[in-house]
């Protein structure tokens, strides 16, 4: 079995279960967009306000509740699901890439279904190239949060209160990627190029995969 | 004979309290032996330093000539079968999909998983959830697993506890064969009777040290 054979089984489990279980689209969404809805009316702001502050909230949005993705429960190894796969040859690199892809694709659907709602209830005037270049930022923030939840879900496992903790490693290491995603769009409105900000969003990815995998193996033997 | 598994003064403390203190043993190519002790007296942990999933504080030890102190123990790991206390099964998962998802992770045949489940009789009762599946069929799809798998080292952790007889007949014919491809196993329960029935040796574990009993 090798490496990526290992990952994407990972992969695909992971999903598999998320369509069983509907923890990101039926539970964390259905709340991100009621939190959209209620950002206007605590703030008091008047409609013409309201589409200038939409790409900002649905970015703060995204990392509140993205965390949630990135961390879900579902995601979550039993200590004899962990012991399994390493009697049976799971390397934790391997599950580090396969649950970072699941969350990726996971967290990547949800925000573009937050975007959506976004859109149909703040109504921005977005600028010509919003689309592609929010698939780009949606993207690879994504990968960069699951990429951040993965690692601070491997920091915590076997820890009762994981999410919490986990949380709490993820939110201020993801700042990088709350800027670089949402200066996209802003550099877009400003007429700039939005190259900067996707290149700090890649080195961000990739240092964070590095260093998942990296410390996969040490995090494994270390809890044990 | 050869040598499957040999601790020499292994001790093991969890949070800082000794739980194992002083353990040896040998186990060679064919041996089946028991080990009983009250509820906490390091019997779990005994089998997991066995298994290389706990790591021992003192003394030295090997699993199929491996060390376990080895930084590197995957290939040795592959060789080891362990049933715990709780199946380690994906609960949303059918018990199917379950061995399905172990075969490939372990690079086996999946075409064997069908004839494997008829085996253990599982059948047709394969494309249950493994949510709602009683305990005996997931203990069926863990002996599966490990029928499977072919380890050199079973590590059966109470594996017999709650099962009727054809389940417990699965769990003899598993050390059956394992015996038969020159493996060893151990067995640990509380019910000594049980495995003075079923082991050449037996020994009790107490406070931690073990003594050879029968």
């Amino acid at each position: 079995m090798t490496f990526w054979s290992q990952a994407l089984e990972i992969a695909r489990v992971d999903l598999s279960v998320e369509r069983r279980v509907g923890e990101t689209m039926r539970v964390v969404l259905p709340f991100a967009v009621v939190s959209l809805l209620v950002f206007p009316i605590a703030l008091g702001l008047q409609v013409s306000v309201v589409g200038e502050i939409g790409p900002a909230v649905f970015w703060a949005l995204g990392v509140l509740f993205g965390m949630q993705v990135a961390l879900r429960q579902s995601a979550a190894d039993s200590p004899e699901r962990r012991d399994l796969q390493a009697l049976v040859g799971v390397d934790p690199a391997a599950r580090f890439v396969g649950r970072t892809l699941s969350g990726a694709v996971l967290t990547f659907a949800f925000l573009m279904a937050l975007f959506i709602a976004m859109v149909v209830f703040y109504g921005p005037s977005l600028p010509p190239g919003s689309v592609p270049a929010l698939f780009l930022s949606s993207s690879l923030f994504a990968i960069g949060l699951t990429e951040l939840g993965t690692l601070a879900g491997e920091i915590t496992a076997g820890i009762r209160n994981r999410t919490a903790l986990a949380s709490l490693i993820v939110a201020p290491l993801a700042l990088p990627l709350v800027i670089g995603a949402s200066q996209t769009l802003e550099a877009l409105v400003r007429g700039e190029s939005i190259l900067p900000w996707v290149l700090l969003m890649i080195a961000n990815g990739l240092a964070l995969a590095v260093l998942g995998v990296a410390l996969a193996k040490p995090l494994e033997e270390a809890a044990r | 004979m050869d040598l499957v598994a040999s601790l020499d003064g292994v001790g093991v403390s969890l949070g800082g309290r000794p739980v194992l203190r002083g353990i040896t043993l040998t186990l060679t190519s064919g041996e089946v032996i028991g080990i009983s002790g009250a509820n906490g007296s390091g019997k779990t942990t005994l089998i997991r330093t066995l298994a290389t999933l706990q790591r021992p504080s003192d003394g030295n030890g090997a699993i199929l000539g491996v060390d376990i102190r080895a930084s590197d123990l995957v290939n040795v790991r592959k060789q080891i079968g362990l049933i715990g206390h709780t199946p380690a099964l994906v609960p949303e998962l059918s018990l199917r999909e379950n061995l399905t998802h172990v075969a490939r992770l372990a690079g086996l045949d999946e075409a064997r998983v069908g004839p494997v489940l008829d085996v253990v009789g599982l059948d047709e009762a394969s494309d249950r959830r493994a949510d709602v599946a009683s305990f005996g069929m997931k203990r069926r799809i863990e002996v599966a697993h490990l029928l499977l798998r072919k380890p050199q080292l079973l590590l059966l952790d109470e594996a017999a506890s709650g099962l009727d007889s054809s389940a417990t007949d699965l769990i003899d014919a598993l050390i059956a064969t394992t015996t038969d491809r020159g493996g060893a196993t151990i067995m640990v329960s509380h019910d000594r009777s049980y495995l003075d029935a079923k082991c050449q040796r037996t020994m009790v574990l107490a406070t931690g040290q073990l003594e050879v009993v029968n």
